[in-house]
């Protein structure tokens, strides 16, 4: 019994990271209608990203999100502005396929760079550090850590989205593109910042990512797949949503794990499937489609 | 009233009928190739034509019903695992797996449809996407087709194919032309028919094609169906090729569909004309960059990006545009019998 109160506890903790990933493509769906195929190698990105500057600079993977965070969130801005933007309009192929063509450079790009050898960030003590809540029950203080920051990052999104002059303009390009620029929004610069923000919740994730586990350039689409499915589980446009969606998918492929190795990512997707079949607006949906 | 006005449709145009010529000789030339070629050129000839095969499927679906697919590699690996599994399990021969393949993946692509089109726009494409990992997780689990390690094709079921290698490989390479131009004639006869005058209709505008009576999902239905089982069979006829297949191999998301994107937006999408440059540029890029490795995948995604943003309606387009040329009789035209105008006093 309490053997399975563990695997369900750390597919909860896990499922943090998969909220981050969702995150961030969530909020661009949201304010621009864009999916970004890139998505997980952007994240891959910031784990290589953060390796550079853990590395160079010899500061603690954590620490190094100070300057991971803004990197990511300037190479969105610019992303947005000089590429995507151009993509946006009633066309739906442009944007699909021009972030497939970036997945692919990014990917490759970082084969050429990094080879295609494993690494991992060390975060040290922290790593190894965990603690009895229970008879038999266990937590680290890294995926306890991770999952209190993909809790506050969905927090501060949310807030962000109803407390803040950018959030009532991500709200209102949202709404109606046209009229927002009526109303003297500059709709490139919004979707900018969209992007910026994107990455800035991408880089974050990133680094979680790679302080937990090894990484490869190739690891990328697994990502951007599992978030979509923490999306997709818990209902377009919203944010918590997004977060019970991860916890869902993470504990599925936990309890999927347990009973055999190889039905760890299975697990995850028959769930994913299961939902989109009996409940395809997800659990907590905001908005169609 | 009672005088009604004479008119036929007509697709053909001068330049149609100059490609159908250049089409039926380059076809002459092709079908000859293992009296002037050697080995080395009908394995890439071969080659070539399953993915002018596999290209013109997506054409069929991204280009002309929207539905844009990042999952194809689910059939591709499906129609593979089918035509080893009737040969080691069941003692097919694989020629007839082939063509077994095709029907069962269309009847699986049927469910899966039921679950994906759910998925609007971007989405659906990532939803095609999980569906083909699913496959994929679930090929290796299947320990009698060598489980996440593959497995090869029996040597006994490759000789009972042909007794020489070298008529094995000339039966592999005319199989390989057949079906691509088997897979070519059938998109054309779909688009020349009602159904592909409602797919054209689809492509332009989606809206405008619903307000005029189109049932527009379930044209989009039925070529999902029709896509799952071409690509099925040429995906069974490329394992065959290989005679080996892994999950890794035959689900992959780069050889099945980044490949195929990338051909079919370079030559031109929606235009069927499209994915035939497209293999061609893709192929000579192929040759003559792979030595540079992921630099050269690298390249190729930056070409496309360019491509879409300042083409998008690719190589073919921009000629298509300029000169009107089509290669093939696909257009549709009135053309009034008798060339006199009327005038309404002949009618009164």
């Amino acid at each position: 019994m309490t053997e399975w109160l563990n695997v369900i506890l750390q597919g909860v903790l896990i499922g943090g990271l998969y909220a981050m990933f969702a995150a961030g493509l969530s909020l661009i769906f949201g304010v621009m209608r864009l999916v970004n195929i890139a998505h997980g190698d952007l994240i891959v990105l910031a784990a290589y990203v953060a390796l550079m500057v853990t590395q160079t600079l010899g500061l603690d993977p954590l620490t190094s999100l100070l300057l991971v965070v803004p990197a990511m969130a300037i190479i969105g801005y610019a992303l947005q502005r000089l590429l995507l933007n151009r993509t946006l309009g009633d066309d739906l192929l442009p944007p699909l396929l021009v972030t497939f063509g970036l997945s692919i450079i990014i990917q490759n790009g970082l084969l050429e760079l990094f080879t295609a050898d494993s690494r991992k960030l060390q975060a040290g003590a922290v790593e190894t550090m965990t603690y009895q809540i229970g008879t038999g029950i266990w937590v680290g203080l890294l995926p306890f850590i991770q999952f209190a920051v993909a809790v506050a990052v969905i927090a501060a999104l949310q807030m962000l989205f109803y407390r803040t002059a950018l959030g009532r303009a991500f709200r209102a390009t949202s709404d109606d593109q046209s009229v927002a620029q009526l109303m003297g929004l500059d709709t490139r610069h919004v979707f900018a910042m969209a992007m910026a923000l994107s990455l800035a919740v991408v880089a974050i994730a990133g680094v979680f990512l790679a302080v937990r586990s090894n990484f490869d350039p190739a690891i990328g689409p697994a990502r951007l797949i599992f978030g979509f499915e923490a999306v997709i589980i818990g209902g377009l446009g919203s944010m918590w949503g997004t977060l019970a969606g991860g916890v869902i998918l993470g504990v599925s492929q936990a309890i999927g794990a347990q009973i055999d190795p190889g039905w760890q990512l299975l697990a995850g997707h028959i769930v994913f499937l299961v939902i989109l079949a009996v409940r395809p607006q997800g659990l907590f949906p905001k908005v169609s489609g | 009233m009672s005088e009604q006005v004479r008119y036929r449709v007509e697709h053909a145009t001068r330049s149609s009928r100059i490609g159908v010529g250049l089409i039926a000789i380059v076809l002459m030339v092709l079908a000859l190739a293992p009296f002037w070629g050697d080995r080395q050129m009908l394995r890439l000839l071969a080659e070539l034509l399953t993915f002018v095969a596999l290209a013109s499927l997506w054409n069929l679906l991204a280009g002309y019903a929207g539905l844009v697919s990042v999952g194809q590699q689910a059939f591709v690996g499906l129609g593979g695992y089918l035509l080893f599994a009737m040969v080691i399990l069941a003692g097919v021969h694989p020629i007839a797996a082939i063509f077994i393949a095709g029907p069962i993946a269309a009847a699986v692509s049927i469910p899966v449809a039921a679950l994906t089109f759910r998925l609007r726009g971007a989405y659906f494409a990532i939803g095609t996407w999980v569906v083909a990992e699913v496959f994929r997780l679930l090929a290796s689990q299947v320990s009698v087709l060598g489980g996440g390690s593959g497995v090869s094709l029996p040597a006994a079921a490759v000789i009972a194919m042909a007794p020489t290698r070298q008529a094995r490989e000339f039966e592999i390479y005319w199989l390989a032309l057949a079906l691509t131009v088997l897979v070519l004639a059938a998109i054309v006869t779909l688009l020349r028919s009602r159904h592909g005058l409602a797919l054209t209709a689809i492509r332009d505008n989606e809206v405008a094609a619903q307000s005029n009576g189109i049932d527009v999902t379930r044209v989009k239905l039925i070529v999902y169906v029709l896509t799952a089982f071409g690509t099925a069979m040429i995906g069974a006829l490329i394992f065959l090729m290989k005679l080996r297949i892994s999950p890794d191999t035959a689900f992959s998301v780069n050889d099945w569909t980044a490949f195929v994107i990338f051909i079919t937006v370079i030559g031109g999408i929606g235009r069927i004309e499209g994915p035939i440059i497209g293999t061609i540029i893709f192929f000579f890029m192929r040759q003559t960059l792979s030595d540079l490795g992921s630099l050269y995948l690298l390249i190729m995604g930056a070409v496309a990006i360019v491509v879409m943003l300042w083409a998008p309606k690719g190589l073919w387009g921009l000629i298509a545009e300029r000169y009107g040329w089509q290669a093939l009789p696909l257009q549709r035209h009135l053309v009034f019998d008798d060339t006199a105008p009327r005038s309404r006093d002949k009618r009164a």
